[in-house]
Parts: structure tokens; C-alpha cells; sequence
């Protein structure tokens, strides 16, 4: 496709001079460069980004919390497509087209929205598609996965920021600021911190819990919590004497809507819960997973929520800042 | 098909002529027809997907980059979409599905089993092995610099080692004083490869939420990644031995009568034996690698072929390739159409729509054709 324009003499003829000259270079190096990983890299910068009009941005969202956030900032007529994980809030499935798993993306498909502006959470892919996209000059933005108060309110305005809303993201970040504010004095005056066990599910009698570093970690000691589970790495099963052993005192799952959910009376009669300080209240807290566990702009109110129901006790207080 | 055989060279040498010349006729057909069918799919592959294109602007692309035609046209979105993403998906299914199904008709006619797949001789069962090793220890114990460039190019590269290890150990397991038992090569093939599916399930165990994401996917393939440069690695090891392989055809047609019988028409069979592996290897190796794995293809159109055409693999070989080429490339513009603007793993759209295929050949016929 090169062969015409080398001796013609406008400078879009010189541009594909270089790009033949560039691309000749890469195919002589190709095996060597291909075997070692960087092809991608050489790739990103042989299609020229073209400018977009900022005036329509068309979106493509990949992450449900870049979803949640766009449409938190009132941007939902700029989304085109969207995610499976994009849950929230849940006409974004209904009215958006799906680009499918957020790791299994297909370059011409998200191509296919014509999108201005791709945003994405860390760990969207495969990367192959994600080089193509790069190559076709659409900008990618990542967002940084984060499990803190602060990574949280910097993703919000990271996200708003790659949106062309810069300035109502950093409002709604310090909201949620705030409300993380709040939350750590609601945490100061709690009596007896509980001992809280995440259960993801009970798949064949195997409990597969979320130990440290997993996002049910970090939900429960926001919400004031300990969580029984902290000597397992991530969402693991756990064998039932190790369950007996960490004697949570609060069961917590996610609310499913399907009908095979185990009532308490069900889990407590499980040998390995029924062992557990939680089987003698039978305290076990049902939420919705994605308010749960998707740390965005709800995570404050979520873990307010799991607060009150932990300690009931101690009546706690509403966010103030929450609407 | 052995009875067939015998009966046949006992027969007058006219009604040999007549046969061979009959089927000369209708392995031409068949060529014909079957490259007609590969090469129809591949223009529909070329001008259909997530993303609209009118034919005439993709023949317009096509011509353009032929130096026919506009050439400004190039640095469109559109010409990046068919000549970057679909032309090299195209080729690399097409490659993929050939080296599948070729493989499987040569592991059929050297084990003499209508069962062998190129999983049997361990290669996809070693090349998921090092992959999965590669998806969860890569971003463990590689410095993250490494881990930041190489996780594109390590999971190909640790898949297609995994493969070419594995089989030459199977290989060397059913090798003794230069013979190679074919027996001993699978059931040792069927023990190798629990062993890696333990090995890979603990993999599984320790990895994260994001890694065991990574591992199903990649389990049931897809032509997502195809790009040039993937192409560029991929063709030069396919290509030649897509070619090789029907050189073969002579000795495996004569294995088909025994392994002592065929030694004594003169047939190298231990050379054959070896040789066969080695292409199975390399070829399965490859495919694994750029596209993952891809079931059914490798044990199933050799099958088809054979039911249509019969079991003379000068003919076996080189169509098994095609149809190979065509189910691929077929199933490839299902994945990517029917669920726009994501994509199904091919894996599941190629058992898909070629398993009823299959069952409805089979029940038409009335019986599983012997070999």
C-alpha cells in the first residue's frame, strides 16, 4: 500500500514515506522483536491518532465502576457500549450495546460503536485487542484498580477527567470524600469489633470465601469489621475446620436472585457452621454484591450499610452527605 | 477398509483401472468443490463483522491496497478494520483449522484409531500446561518489568514449547531399540496428560480471580488476537508443513494394512512414525499457541472427509487441510457475529455447529465407518 507515494511530493506522501520506512524496519526486525514482546509497543504508533471533535464523545466503557461513575456524572447519553460487568445502574445493560466480558473485549467489535474515547479498568483485554484499538487512534484511558478511600476518589476523577468532565468528577469525588470522612468517625465509636466471614459461595458443600486482599476485605474493615478469613490469599475455599477455627461471629454473603440461596437455618446446620459463635445468633448478612463490593462512588453508603447491620447495637448513623 | 484393499488387488486389473479412475474423478470433484466453499467463506469472513462495511468499500479497500484505486482511502478506520484486523484473522484461522485437522487425519492414520486427536501424542495437553504455568507464575516470579513487556509474546511462546516437550517425551517413553510402540505412545499419551491436567487444575487453585479468567478463555480459543506480526511467526512454521505432510500419504496408506506388512512393501515405517510426531507437534504447537484450544476440529473433519470421499490419504490429507480451513474460518464469522459487538470463543461455536453436522452424517450413513 506504500509503493505510490514514495516519490510523490505533498507532505502526507513524506508521512507514508517514514511510516514505509518505519514499517520496513519493524518487518526486518520482526521475528527478533515479535518473540521478545515489543511488537506491541512499535504497533501503538503506526496508525496516526486522529484528533477527535470533543463535542460528541462517543464512549466505549469497560469496568462496571466506569459505568457507574459515568452515569453518576450524568454522561449516559455519551456511553455507547459498555461491559457485562457494567451492573450499575441496570438500564446501562438494557440501553447500551454489550462489548461482552471486560477481558475478552474484540477490537472491531468496540470498533464497530465508532467510539471518540475508550475508557477502561486495569486488567480490561486481551492486550492484542486492546493494541489494535490503540492502532485505529481511538484514545485509551486506564483506570487503576483500587481497593482504598483514597484510590477510590482518585479513580472517580480519573475516570471523569478521560470523560471531558473534569470538573463535575472532582465534585462528586469530594462527596465521596466526605462520606469516607464520616464513615471513619461512625468506625471510631464502635464497641467490640466483630469477626465478619465473606462467603462467595457454597458450590458442592466447598466454602469459598474472600481472604485478604480481596475486595470483601476491604469492604469489612471499612465497615468496621474483622475479617475471619484474613489467613486465606483472595476468594479460596475454605475447609471446614478452618472455618470452625476462624469463628466469625457475622456471616456475610451476597444477595443472589435466584432460588437456591441457603436460608440461615440451612447454613447453620452445616457442620462447619454450625460450629461458629455466628450459628448461635445465626447472623448472617445478605447484600447486593456490586453495592457491596464494586468500590465506587457507593462503597461509603455500602459500607454504612454493613456497619448497621454488624452492630446494631450501636445506631448507626446515616451519612449525612448521602442523599 | 482392509477387506476392501485385499479384495481389490485381488481383483482383474481392468476393474482396478475403472475404480482408480472413478475415484480420481470424484476426488477432483470434491477438491474442487471444497476449495470453492473455503474460498467462499473467506470473502463473506472479509466483508462481514461488528463493524459495517459495504462490499463495494471493501473491494474498494482490496483494490487500494493492490495500488488499484484510491490509496488515500488506506488511512481509513475501515481499511485498518479489514486489513488489520480481518485479513490477519482470516489467514490465521484458515492456518489454524488446516494444521488442526491435518494433524488429526495424520495421528488417525498412524495410530490407525478413527479416535487419535493431536491431543493424544500430549501436545495440547503440554502446551495448556505451560500456558497456564505462563497466565499464573509469569506475573509471580518474572520482575515486573519483564512481566509488563512479555506477557504477549511469553504465552504463545511457554504454549508451543509445552507442546514440543511433551511429545518428545511421549516420543522417547514409547521408544525402545529404535521401535516406537504406537500402543505404548497412547496410553502413556492418556497418563502424561491427567498428570498435566492435575498440574494445571493446581494452577488453577492458586491463581487469582483475574489469571482464572485468563485460563478459561485461552481454553476455549480464539482467533481474537490474529494481527500481522502474530501471522508472521505463525505462517512461516505452518505454511511448509501443511505442504510436508501429504508427502506422507504413500506410507501412511500402507501402514493402514499393518505395521509388519507395511515394512515389508519397503515402507520406512519408523522414519514415518517419527516424522509424523514431529510435524503433529510443531504444527498442534503453533495452532495452540496463536489461537488457543481449539477442540473438535482435529478429530472430527478428518472424519467428515472420510465418510464423503473415503480413506486414501494422498486425498485424505490435503482436504482434511481445507476443510479444516473452512470450518475455521466459518466458525469464526458465527463467534464474531452473533453476539455483536463482543465475540463467543471459537472453541464453542466450532463443536457447536460441526457436532450435529457430524451426528446427522453418521446417522444418514447408518453406521460408524470403519477406517
Amino acid at each position: 500500500m506504500h509503493d505510490l507515494s514514495s516519490s510523490a511530493p505533498n507532505p502526507l506522501a513524506g508521512l507514508k514515506a517514514k511510516r514505509l520506512g518505519r514499517e520496513l524496519a519493524a518487518a526486518i526486525a520482526l521475528s527478533a522483536l515479535a518473540a521478545l514482546g515489543f511488537a506491541g509497543d512499535l504497533r501503538s504508533g503506526s496508525f496516526i491518532a486522529t484528533a477527535q471533535a470533543q463535542t460528541a464523545e462517543r464512549i466505549v466503557a469497560a469496568g462496571g465502576i466506569v459505568t457507574e461513575v459515568l452515569y453518576a456524572l450524568g454522561l449516559k447519553d455519551n456511553i455507547v457500549g459498555v461491559d457485562t460487568p457494567s451492573q450499575w445502574p441496570p438500564e446501562a445493560q438494557k440501553d447500551k450495546k454489550s462489548v461482552g466480558y471486560v477481558r475478552a473485549l474484540s477490537a472491531e467489535g468496540v470498533l464497530s460503536l465508532k467510539p471518540s474515547q475508550i475508557i477502561a479498568v486495569e486488567g480490561a483485554g486481551p492486550p492484542d485487542a486492546l493494541a489494535l484499538l490503540k492502532e485505529s487512534g481511538t484514545p485509551i484511558t486506564m483506570i487503576p484498580e483500587a481497593l482504598t478511600p483514597e484510590a477510590v476518589v482518585a479513580k472517580i476523577a480519573a475516570i471523569g477527567k478521560a470523560a471531558g468532565a473534569a470538573e463535575p468528577a472532582q465534585q462528586l469525588a469530594a462527596t465521596v470524600k466526605t462520606r469516607f470522612d464520616e464513615l471513619d468517625r461512625l468506625r471510631t465509636g464502635l464497641p467490640k469489633q466483630k469477626r465478619v466471614l465473606f462467603v462467595l459461595s457454597l458450590q458442592n458443600g466447598r466454602t469459598m470465601v474472600g481472604g485478604r486482599n480481596s475486595t470483601a476485605d476491604a469492604i469489612i474493615a471499612l465497615a468496621g469489621g474483622v475479617n475471619a478469613a484474613s489467613a486465606v490469599e483472595g476468594f479460596k475455599p475454605m475447609t471446614d475446620e478452618a472455618i470452625i477455627t476462624a469463628a466469625p461471629d457475622v456471616v456475610l454473603m451476597m444477595r443472589f436472585s435466584s432460588a437456591h440461596n441457603a436460608t440461615p437455618d440451612e447454613l447453620f446446620a452445616m457442620p462447619a457452621f454450625s460450629q461458629t459463635p455466628a450459628a448461635k445468633q445465626k447472623a448472617l448478612i445478605r447484600m447486593d454484591g456490586l453495592y457491596l463490593l464494586g468500590f465506587g462512588p457507593r462503597t461509603p453508603n455500602a459500607a454504612r450499610d454493613l456497619m448497621a447491620e454488624l452492630y446494631p447495637e450501636a445506631k448507626i448513623a446515616q451519612l449525612s452527605a448521602a442523599k | 477398509m482392509t477387506l476392501a484393499v485385499k479384495q481389490t488387488s485381488s481383483a482383474s486389473a481392468t476393474a482396478l483401472a475403472i475404480l482408480a479412475e472413478g475415484r480420481r474423478r470424484k476426488g477432483i470433484i470434491a477438491v474442487a468443490a471444497l476449495v470453492g466453499f473455503c474460498l467462499l467463506l473467506m470473502l463473506l469472513s472479509l466483508g462481514a463483522g461488528a463493524f459495517a462495511i459495504a462490499p463495494g468499500r471493501v473491494a474498494d479497500i482490496l483494490m487500494a491496497k493492490l495500488g488499484i484505486g484510491q490509496v488515500e482511502l488506506l488511512d481509513s478506520r475501515e481499511a485498518l478494520v479489514v486489513l488489520n484486523i480481518r485479513m490477519p484473522r482470516l489467514l490465521l484461522g484458515a492456518l489454524v483449522g488446516a494444521a488442526l485437522a491435518i494433524s488429526g487425519a495424520l495421528m488417525q492414520g498412524l495410530f490407525r484409531n478413527p479416535l487419535a486427536d493431536p491431543g493424544l501424542v500430549g501436545v495440547s495437553t503440554g502446551a495448556g500446561l505451560a500456558a497456564a504455568a505462563t497466565i499464573v507464575l509469569g506475573d509471580r516470579f518474572f520482575l515486573s518489568n519483564f512481566a509488563m513487556k512479555l506477557p504477549f509474546a511469553l504465552l504463545p511462546f511457554g504454549a508451543f514449547f509445552g507442546g514440543l516437550v511433551s511429545t518428545l517425551a511421549l516420543y522417547l517413553i514409547a521408544t525402545r531399540q529404535g521401535r516406537t510402540s504406537v500402543a505404548t505412545m497412547l496410553l502413556a499419551g492418556v497418563a502424561l496428560g491427567a498428570l498435566a491436567g492435575s498440574l494445571t487444575g493446581l494452577l488453577a487453585f492458586i491463581s487469582d480471580d483475574r489469571q482464572l479468567r485468563d485460563l478459561t478463555f485461552w481454553s476455549l480459543g480464539s482467533l481474537g488476537g490474529a494481527s500481522w506480526t502474530k501471522l508472521s511467526v505463525v505462517a512461516p512454521i505452518v505454511l511448509p508443513l501443511l505442504f510436508a505432510v501429504p508427502l506422507l500419504a504413500r506410507g501412511l496408506n500402507a501402514l493402514m494394512l499393518g505395521e509388519a506388512e507395511a515394512y515389508h512393501l519397503g515402507v520406512p515405517v519408523q522414519r514415518i512414525k517419527a516424522l509424523a510426531i514431529l510435524l503433529v507437534a510443531l504444527a498442534v504447537g503453533a495452532s495452540v499457541a496463536s489461537a488457543g484450544v481449539i477442540g473438535f476440529v482435529g478429530i472430527v473433519v478428518p472424519h467428515l472427509i472420510r465418510l464423503s470421499i473415503g480413506p486414501d490419504h494422498r486425498l485424505l490429507l490435503p482436504l482434511s487441510a481445507i476443510g479444516g480451513a473452512a470450518l475455521l474460518v466459518g466458525a469464526d464469522i458465527v463467534a464474531r457475529l452473533v453476539v455483536v459487538p463482543a465475540e463467543l470463543p471459537i472453541g464453542i461455536v466450532t463443536a457447536f455447529i460441526g457436532a450435529p453436522f457430524f451426528l446427522w452424517l453418521l446417522l444418514r450413513r447408518g453406521r460408524i465407518a470403519e477406517l
